[in-house]
């Protein structure tokens, strides 16, 4: 009797071990490398050293920007998708397993796909001069034309990370019951009304946690980034990563790793508070 | 007990596989797939031994000897890398090979170079195993545009202004590229080249007349470049789209160009500024880690990676000269005769200023790059005010050479201690 109530935990363990191993680890050794001074000083060298370069307001705003403009279009985007999944009869597996492809292809190899679309001889502008809409050519991605190097980012990312939301989005509308939508039906509420007051706060929990994720992965945005604006579009990232293999200096590596931590943390916090989702409904 | 003899025999078939396993040589150098694959099949093919050649991004490169140092035995027997990537290291992580220098006496070696192997310190820690150096290269196409007077192996950064300028209004787009893209090596541009062009230093003079004299004469050049130069690489790629008809780059970064289509380019030696023709070589050293597994087999290898015999191969299959004397045949491909040519009048020009890579920075050697680099990011691409800008780098330069303590290097008077920035 007593092995079985011990069971559940042998069989976590290796994972928990694994977790210790691999996350917890690392993790607090980053912590202590970030407040550690090469000199080996425990202050705020570190930070007072990436803060002073000409790289982190750049990259902070690249990074702040991004999240901020791919983030709510995707939500949109997914939310939108995602009742026209839940309408379908026939297909809709189909148009799902479309739709998730890019969550397959991993973001390097997204930021590839969109420089071959984007660059100069790429096929967006062969498409354009074939069809005699512009005359030759132009090289528009470049260190010049900020905004337009922004935009491309912008188009890859949404066009990658949809689909994460989007699958989260769709398990969560299946859990809604019918009954409360077809008691609105009843009462002569409208399609946006149904929408508004029933459909999107029974979806709070899974937007929640889209959300969550989703900011997640756009606050560590990189291969993307680094194929599509290479040094021209630094974010915290790219800083980090430059910090650690082309300066050597894994001190200031790792004070960007826990600032980007520390934005996490605080963009969750605030998710978790202002979409508060009531406990009954967890 | 019947499991005895398999575990046994297991135990002895591993055993005999460790004995016999293969030469890894864990190189930064012959990186690109198809230049690792020459580097295999060409230079270490003749080998008696088989060699497993490990080519390796320079950050994972000294990440992993770094991490490796402690342990009792590595796994590793030869590295190869450039003389700022082994210097970067831990001395201690490269074992001495003062011992084959007798060996070594009579290859012709030079001796500025092999002082360069001993990384600022007594002991050999590796041996010059080829050499590079970065040249310019031009499209024929551009040749009609070159201002008049101008000599292409006597230019000078004047001539290169009107140059880009000239091809630019005949052809409608700015024609001149530089390597400023992540993989890139503006900052060896900027620290070889044209500081030493214009300040006759690279560090002393960091802020200088002479150094913001440079930097608006560079904006100027800027004007007229590509500005997709951000993203450039490997400068071979532009020049074959034809995105760039004049560029700068490391000979092994336009050596596609000049073999895909030999006539449709030629090479020629960086332009002078005011205090001479700047230009720097690149070493790559071969050097045997403290703890390798079989340091006997390490320094046979070492042996014949300098006979001339493999330094011609190696020169086929990596583009990087000989550092021993060696009889060039004239079989070699198109790359290596036109840069051979450019890199001998450029290193034999009278004005030429020698300048080596930075040394003795040790693990601040990226951070050093970044200093240059950011210069020219703040000053060229985002107009920052020049003096502004180099009087916030200048303090950072002169703590991480005093964090180094390096010495001066050539261009710069040697210096007693750290190397002052003015």
């Amino acid at each position: 009797m007593k092995h079985d109530r011990w069971l559940p935990y042998y069989l976590i363990a290796p994972s928990l071990l694994f977790m210790g191993a691999f996350f917890l680890y690392p993790f607090i050794q980053i912590f202590a490398e970030a407040f550690t001074s090469s000199d080996g000083d425990v202050g705020l060298a570190n930070f007072t050293r990436i803060y002073q370069d000409f790289n982190f307001w750049p990259s902070l705003k690249n990074t702040l920007l991004l999240t901020g403009v791919v983030v709510p279009v995707q939500l949109v985007l997914a939310i939108g998708m995602a009742l026209m999944v839940t309408k379908m009869n026939k297909g809709r597996d189909s148009i799902l397993y479309i739709w998730t492809i890019p969550l397959g292809i991993s973001d390097l190899a997204a930021g590839i796909i969109w420089l071959a679309i984007l660059e100069q001889f790429g096929f967006l502008n062969s498409f354009l001069s074939a069809v005699s809409v512009i005359d030759a050519p132009a090289s528009w991605l470049n260190y010049q034309n900020a905004f337009a190097l922004f935009l491309a980012v912008v188009v890859a990312e949404i066009w990658r990370g949809t689909a994460i939301v989007l699958v989260i989005l769709v398990s969560g509308m299946g859990l809604i019951p019918k009954e409360y939508d077809e008691a609105g039906q009843v009462f002569g509420a409208s399609y946006w009304q149904r929408l508004w007051k029933i459909t999107l706060p029974m979806l709070r929990p899974s937007i929640q946690s889209a959300l969550i994720l989703r900011t997640l992965l756009a606050l560590e945005v990189f291969a993307v980034v680094m194929m599509l604006g290479g040094s021209d579009m630094p974010v915290l990232m790219s800083e980090t990563f430059d910090w650690q293999f082309l300066y050597q200096q894994t001190g200031a590596a790792a004070a960007y790793a826990v600032l980007i931590m520390l934005i996490s943390v605080v963009i969750t916090g605030c998710y978790i508070k202002f979409l508060n989702v009531p406990k009954e409904a967890r | 007990m019947r499991k005895m003899p398999t575990a046994l025999a297991l135990l002895a078939l591993l055993g005999s596989t460790s004995a016999l396993a293969d030469i890894t040589f864990f190189s930064t150098q012959a990186r690109p797939l198809e230049e690792a694959q020459q580097m295999r099949e060409i230079a270490l093919a003749p080998y008696a031994e088989a060699i497993n050649y490990m080519p390796q991004e320079t950050g994972t490169f000294l990440s992993r000897l770094e991490a490796e140092k402690t342990s009792p035995e590595g796994a590793l027997d030869l590295l190869g890398g450039l003389h700022g990537e082994l210097g970067s290291l831990t001395p201690s992580i490269l074992a001495p090979l003062d011992d084959l220098q007798g060996s070594l006496a009579d290859t012709g070696i030079s001796q500025q170079y092999m002082t360069l192997g001993k990384l600022g310190g007594e002991k050999q820690r590796y041996i010059p195993w080829m050499q590079a150096t970065y040249i310019m290269a031009a499209n024929r196409k551009a040749l009609p545009y070159l201002p008049e007077g101008a000599d292409l192996n006597a230019l000078s950064y004047d001539e290169l202004l009107a140059w880009g300028r000239n091809m630019q209004e005949a052809t409608g787009s700015p024609k001149l590229g530089f390597p400023a893209g992540r993989k890139g090596l503006i900052h060896r541009f900027l620290e070889g080249y044209l500081y030493p062009s214009f300040t006759h230093s690279v560090v002393r003079e960091f802020r200088s007349a002479g150094a913001v004299a440079m930097w608006q004469k560079f904006r100027k050049i800027w004007a007229v470049t590509n500005p997709r130069s951000t993203a450039y690489g490997f400068m071979q790629e532009p020049l074959l789209n034809g995105e760039v008809w004049v560029a700068f780059d490391h000979t092994a970064r336009l050596k596609d160009a000049f073999n895909k289509q030999p006539d449709q380019y030629v090479a020629f030696p960086a332009p002078a500024g005011p205090s001479g023709r700047g230009y720097m070589p690149v070493v790559a050293g071969l050097a045997v880690p403290a703890n390798a597994p079989n340091p006997d087999a390490s320094r046979k290898l070492i042996r014949y990676l300098m006979t001339p015999e493999a330094q011609i191969r190696t020169l086929r299959a990596t583009n990087f000269f000989p550092v021993v004397e060696a009889e060039l045949p004239d079989d070699l491909p198109a790359s290596i005769r036109m840069s051979g040519k450019a890199v001998a009048a450029q290193s034999s020009a009278d004005d030429a200023v020698l300048s080596l890579l930075p040394s003795g920075l040790g693990q601040q050697s990226g951070l050093f790059n970044k200093i240059y680099r950011d210069a020219f990011v703040q000053i060229v691409l985002r107009d920052a005010d020049i003096e502004e800008t180099l009087d916030i780098l200048a303090p950072r330069l002169q703590t991480l050479i005093n964090t180094s303590g390096a010495g001066c290097w050539l261009p710069d008077t040697p210096s007693d201690g750290p190397c002052p920035v003015k």
